[in-house]
């Protein structure tokens, strides 16, 4: 009943952080398990046919594969404790390094792919709820189910096919071999360095790389917000707060927004934040499609190649990232409604 | 003011121009089986000051009937005759006329308050929206100062003027409801079974801030409940209705204690108190709103139904005692035709029928 019980922000933060580090053990474990139930050595699949039997022995040795797994258990966790993700064992580079040449085009693409899915499902929806079963609703509807439905990639080859010509768009990589020559890589994420060199030419390029893999992966989570946000939308304009202030003779527009817009929109985030992991395997998917040089691409030409320490370490950050994604989203949570504080 | 009770002061008010006047009113919804009438042809006058309690069964129209004075029917609902709010037509105001009456004239307290005040807003924000959407050009301090003021004839602390709904007992967020109801002390509120979601001892409490309403800010009260109980304490005037009609109207005192119509008999009857040893009921259901019967609502179910009661629509006169009834019993004679006071045959209702 005291005001201490108005919701502590800084306590529920912390406390947010602290279910973290269980949570991320739960899946480091998992994800050990899983590549470790794979049959056959991670070394000899690698580059079996590459090295003769010593050599193998060797690097079997010296990546640890022949100690006991619960040992290999350990030097996994505490080396992702220091943010040591391994090395790749097709070309000897460290998992980090590859992630950070390869994330921030993967980056670009998943926040690009966001803020197109938020532009246009949010807006959609919004209207589909606010004039149920009008023709816009049913339209939208069933846009969202079909985008929703089709695979990423066959999205991907019908943009190539119909629209990439038609609107004179490139189909393939994040920027002209011009553009990457040109620009200075600064903080490993092309767009960004681009926007720093100020070159007009050079971002206007990789925008127009980025126009059909984003919209592609971003059609992808668009539904799933259209249908979202209209249902939420129509639930809570049937609220019994709204017509409590319909009662008061609040205006229509600000009950819709204030009342039913905002209140619509908590289901959303909790769910924005799961579709974080989704677009990351969408990106899996979608970058292969438009040979986008993003972590999803080198992950893809890794699992091919069986290299297991690199599909560890790459999985291993994936999967940090997802949960990085995940409190955040909690915490923008607790900061619109304060019911989450308690 | 005056705050006792007496028949004078009633008197009194009643003699002044009513604040509300509803004229053959109906509400009705369409469905597939036809329109339902949940309101059929419902007059009243409510004096400034005055409280009205609106009694009945589930499903007899009370609830719809406070909508519909409200303006807050759902879409595809219609309505139909006048309600004179000092001298306008509610019923006929524009939109945006009708938005600007509620919340400053006309107010609403629901029965359930837990789910009325929006979860992500604090109780500071619901007053500043309600007073800022009436009164413009008022400063946050002002705002306050009025809110708190509120606030304080419910019993809220100025403390808790920052906090959010989910943070208050039911009690308190129907205290809120109600405070945010008259903060810009409109002249007539509809509270729509306001006790009804609440544990005895919070009713006891809220009865007792209607009961102080006309007091503190003059305000005429429409209180839809089917609780008997909460007329007797808190109402100048009682209307009974039943199958969307007021059956029965007048001062609490006379009809409490001489009820005309063998439904408000039935209903009095029906009350629990200490010295109940045996329950009492009224067997059978409320008609079907969409075909109600031919002749008296009232007649399938009632004790003394005469021949008339099935074939012609009881006329509404003058209450022996004050008030107006509708019910062949009281006359008036002259229509009854012959052999029409004769007993009605009924078919026996059984325990099957009821459920």
């Amino acid at each position: 009943m005291s005001r201490a019980g108005s919701g502590s922000l800084p306590r529920y933060i912390l406390q947010r952080i602290l279910l973290v580090i269980p949570m991320i053990w739960v899946i480091l474990t998992v994800v050990f398990v899983l590549l470790r139930v794979a049959p056959g050595d991670p070394v000899s699949a690698a580059l079996g046919s590459k090295l003769n039997a010593q050599a193998l022995q060797q690097r079997r040795e010296a990546l640890g594969f022949n100690r006991p797994l619960i040992a290999q258990y350990w030097d996994y966790l505490s080396s992702v404790a220091h943010l040591d993700f391994g090395t790749t064992f097709r070309d000897n580079q460290p998992v980090l390094r590859v992630v950070r040449d390869n994330g921030g085009a993967t980056l670009t693409l998943t926040a690009a792919a966001f803020v197109i899915a938020l532009v246009v499902g949010i807006p959609l929806g919004l209207l589909a709820g606010r004039y149920r079963d009008s023709a816009p609703d049913v339209v939208i509807r069933l846009f969202g189910i079909v985008s929703y439905a089709a695979p990423v990639f066959f999205v991907g080859f019908l943009l190539q096919l119909y629209v990439a010509e038609r609107l004179g768009l490139p189909t393939s990589g994040d920027a002209s071999p011009i553009t990457v020559f040109e620009v200075k890589p600064k903080t490993h994420i092309l767009l960004l360095d681009a926007l720093l060199s100020g070159n007009g030419t050079a971002i206007q390029d990789v925008l127009k790389h980025l126009v059909l893999p984003a919209t592609t992966l971003g059609l992808l989570i668009c539904g799933i917000f259209i249908r979202l946000v209209r249902v939420n939308m129509l639930q809570t304009m049937q609220a019994d707060y709204v017509e409590a202030a319909e009662a008061r003779g609040i205006a229509r527009g600000k009950v819709t927004w204030r009342h039913g817009f905002r209140n619509a929109l908590v289901p959303v985030i909790t769910v924005v934040g799961l579709q974080f992991a989704l677009l990351l395997g969408g990106a899996v998917l979608t970058e292969p499609t438009f040979n986008w040089p993003g972590i999803g691409y080198k992950l893809v030409f890794y699992i091919n190649n069986r290299d297991y320490g690199a599909v560890q370490g790459i999985i291993t950050i994936f999967a940090l990232a997802v949960v990085l994604i995940s409190v955040l989203i909690d915490i923008v949570n607790a900061l619109i409604d304060p019911r989450v504080r308690f | 003011m005056t705050m006792d009770l007496s028949d004078e002061t009633v008197a009194a008010a009643s003699a002044r121009e009513p604040v509300i006047s509803a004229r053959d009113v109906r509400v009705w919804y369409g469905t597939t089986r036809g329109a339902i009438r949940a309101v059929d042809g419902v007059s009243f006058d409510l004096a400034p000051g005055e409280t009205l309690g609106l009694v009945g069964e589930s499903g007899c129209g009370k609830s719809t009937l406070g909508r519909g004075l409200m303006g807050l029917l759902p879409e595809g609902a219609k309505r139909d005759g006048e309600v004179l709010f000092r001298g306008r037509d509610i019923f006929t105001l524009s939109r945006k006329a009708s938005y600007q009456l509620r919340g400053r004239e006309l107010g609403m307290i629901f029965q359930e308050p837990l789910t009325r005040l929006n979860p992500l807003m604090r109780i500071s924000q619901h007053f500043e929206e309600t007073i800022k959407q009436h009164e413009h050009g008022l400063s946050k301090d002002e705002i306050r100062d009025r809110a708190l003021e509120v606030l304080r004839l419910m019993g809220i602390p100025p403390t808790r003027y920052k906090s959010y709904p989910h943070e208050f007992s039911g009690g308190m967020r129907q205290r809120l409801m109600i405070a945010l109801a008259l903060v810009l002390r409109p002249a007539f509120v509809v509270a729509d079974e306001p006790t009804t979601a609440l544990d005895v001892l919070v009713e006891a409490q809220i009865v007792q801030i209607l009961n102080d309403l006309r007091r503190n800010f003059q305000t005429s009260l429409l209180l839809i409940t089917h609780n008997v109980g909460i007329v007797a304490e808190a109402c100048d005037r009682v209307a009974v209705m039943y199958a969307g009609r007021i059956v029965e109207q007048g001062t609490v005192a006379e009809v409490f204690k001489h009820p005309q119509h063998p439904y408000t008999r039935e209903l009095l009857r029906s009350t629990i108190s200490l010295t109940t040893t045996g329950l009492n009921f009224i067997p059978g259901a409320p008609p079907d709103l969409v075909d109600p019967p031919d002749g008296c609502r009232f007649h399938p179910r009632c004790p003394s139904a005469m021949n008339v009661c099935a074939s012609k629509n009881p006329v509404d006169i003058e209450r022996p005692g004050g008030g107006r009834v509708e019910c062949w019993l009281v006359g008036p004679e002259d229509q009854i035709p012959p052999g029409g006071k004769q007993p009605l045959k009924q078919e026996e209702l059984t325990v099957a029928d009821e459920a």
